[in-house]
């Protein structure tokens, strides 16, 4: 045996509380047998699940770092292993290692900063666990605005937590949207580059954006037309990884592996990467 | 510096396999590879084996953990174990050097203890080079054929083999063969040296320069449109990544054995189709992608992240196995071309 420390190999994890979220996420509350937290983290960092037999996959962290209970993962049924956790039950144990990555600079560029976050979809999950650790430092930071839309109303990821505990805090605003009319739904309707532009938000405003590429790319886009720089835009990255730690080779990208260097990366450094991603 | 007689290396091999595990190139059906040295067994006269002895501390195939499932619960075994002491013996110069391309890959924090353990507990005994051949080019990354590192590096003449020790593992090596060898001054080494020199310069890739390549060229190199010819017959076989000694991407997977699930890791290729394949889609959609991500990778960012090193020794192993004839002599030849334009 050795004793020294080796990345690659995880702590067991247990699976308290499975929460459906829409019809293909599910969010899962996990902590050591021991009942706490596996490892501290920053907003932004991700870890490695893995299910022995099943696989292993990287997965953004979206509760927040000021949770010191457990951790939380928001999961969209996708492929082979989140197909497996979907089927799990409370009680179900798991492995977990990390954390992995560079987090949002909330403790950097993001302090004093008015910030506008933008998600779509399972987009939120990394963003939620920035949103929660700026709500729990709120006079670290300026004003806040929430942009957030999905295909159906039943499709927004901690619907409940938006409601009622997002909504009703002072100084943040929430502006919800879906892609098409929906029965009991009298937000708005529309995809988020269109809507980002209709709210024109204020250009002093630090952007922390995360959804699919194409909504990315076109949100992008319209924040440009507005007058943001990219100097001021935010987003995270996701790549197929196997080690987390920037050997396997898989998440390379230009000289960066998304998953040590990332995968929170600004607008201009990522002008700066090949356009492989 | 030590010499024995060519005649007296049985005597040698046996005595160092008596206290370690010793591995050296053996003449084998597809060329010479590494292998256990056993009484018989014969040192293969070959250039260099057809495998990088990079399997020595990255092996191809290596299980890492086990797991114990029992219902829902999970146990995880660390079945890390310690490594034994061994020596890889009569490494060439560009495959020493590619064990320092992979140090600072598996040696960076976070250390890959897997790897950091077999470093620790290998010896390197080179052997310089006399007969370097038409696929070499070891020198356009600066390294000398003649004059490998290593804990110990060695010279063949005709007769005699001479010994020098660099490290102090490789000063324990030679204190366990001190009864065989007797000291000698290097005049010998250094004519060989001498005459191995002038078939290096004479050699047809002598001249093959990597200037124009190196840390941050992307945008210089990424969007050539020289990559679409270069790639357009690659069978993404991944032949190439296999035997290169530099190559370190690697695959994790686990297997169910029944009673339990072993985690492993293999070597892949970056060149495979599934590599970057996820769940929403694959950012490199054609063998144009797969096939730049290796080259720009050796040629470009690796150089970018280590100080203008390249991740490319001049073995010349892919030049000999490509099944098209494709190869990094090529890509260089191609766009270092283009750069003088």
């Amino acid at each position: 045996m050795t004793d020294r420390n080796e990345m690659l190999i995880p702590v067991v994890g247990v699976i308290t509380d499975v929460r459906m979220d829409t019809p293909d996420v599910k969010t899962f509350r996990v902590v050591t047998p021991d009942g706490v937290k596996p490892f501290a983290h920053m907003p932004g960092q991700c870890a490695m699940l893995s299910i022995p037999g099943v696989g292993e996959a990287m997965f953004s962290i979206t509760s927040s770092p000021t949770n010191t209970e457990f951790m939380e993962f928001s999961i969209k049924k996708c492929g082979c292993v989140t197909e497996w956790l979907h089927q799990a039950e409370p009680g179900q144990q798991i492995t977990v290692r990390g954390p992995y990555g560079k987090p949002f600079p909330v403790e950097e560029d993001l302090k004093g900063k008015d910030l506008l976050f933008i998600a779509g979809g399972i987009g939120l999950a990394p963003l939620r666990s920035v949103i929660n650790y700026v709500r729990h430092y709120r006079e670290n930071y300026g004003k806040v605005q929430i942009v957030y839309g999905a295909r159906s109303k039943d499709d927004l990821v901690d619907y409940s937590e938006i409601i009622n505990e997002w909504m009703t805090d002072d100084g943040i605003e929430v502006n919800l949207t879906i892609d098409r009319e929906q029965e009991g739904w009298d937000g708005h309707v529309g995809f988020i580059p269109n809507f980002v532009k209709e709210l024109s938000p204020d250009l002093n405003k630090t952007v922390l954006m995360c959804g699919p590429p194409i909504m990315i790319k076109f949100t992008l886009q319209g924040l440009m037309e507005l007058g943001f720089k990219k100097t001021q835009v935010y987003t995270t990255m996701e790549l197929r990884m196997k080690c987390g730690i920037g050997k396997c080779g898989r998440c390379n990208i230009g000289s960066k592996y998304v998953c040590k260097d990332g995968p929170v990366f600004r607008f201009d450094e990522l002008d700066e990467l090949p356009d492989e991603y | 510096m030590r010499k024995c007689s060519l005649s007296e290396m049985n005597k040698v091999f046996a005595r160092i396999a008596s206290a370690q595990k010793l591995y050296l190139p053996v003449d084998g059906e597809a060329g010479a590879e590494y292998k256990l040295w056993e009484e018989g067994t014969e040192w293969s006269n070959a250039l260099n084996t057809v495998k990088s002895p990079k399997d020595f501390f990255f092996p191809q195939l290596e299980n890492l953990m086990e797991f114990k499932v029992t219902g829902k619960s999970i146990e995880v075994i660390d079945t890390r174990k310690a490594s034994e002491d061994f020596v890889v013996f009569g490494v060439r110069a560009c495959d020493v050097k590619s064990f320092e391309v992979l140090d600072r890959v598996f040696l960076v924090d976070p250390v890959d203890s897997y790897y950091a353990t077999r470093r620790e507990h290998g010896t390197i005994v080179s052997l310089a080079c006399t007969r370097p051949t038409e696929t070499c080019f070891c020198r356009t990354f600066g390294i000398d054929a003649t004059e490998p590192q290593g804990d110990v590096v060695t010279w063949k003449t005709e007769t005699q083999l001479f010994f020098e020790a660099k490290t102090q593992k490789g000063q324990a090596f030679m204190s366990l063969i001190e009864d065989l060898t007797e000291e000698c001054d290097g005049s010998e080494v250094e004519a060989q040296k001498e005459k191995t020199g002038k078939i290096l310069a004479r050699l047809p890739l002598a001249n093959l320069s990597a200037d124009a390549f190196g840390a941050d060229k992307t945008d210089k190199f990424f969007n050539a449109p020289e990559w679409k010819t270069l790639s357009e017959a690659c069978l993404g076989c991944g032949t190439c990544t296999f035997v290169c000694p530099t190559c370190q991407c690697y695959d994790i997977k686990d297997f169910s054995t029944g009673s339990g699930v072993v985690r492993f890791r293999c070597w892949d290729s970056c060149m495979y189709s599934d590599f970057t394949k996820m769940a929403h889609g694959n950012p490199r959609l054609t063998q144009l992608e797969r096939f730049r991500q290796r080259f720009m990778h050796k040629l470009v960012y690796y150089p970018t992240n280590n100080d203008g090193m390249f991740s490319c020794v001049g073995c010349g192993r892919c030049l000999s196995s490509c099944p098209i004839s494709m190869n990094i002599v090529k890509v260089m030849k191609t766009l270092g071309d283009k750069a003088d334009d």
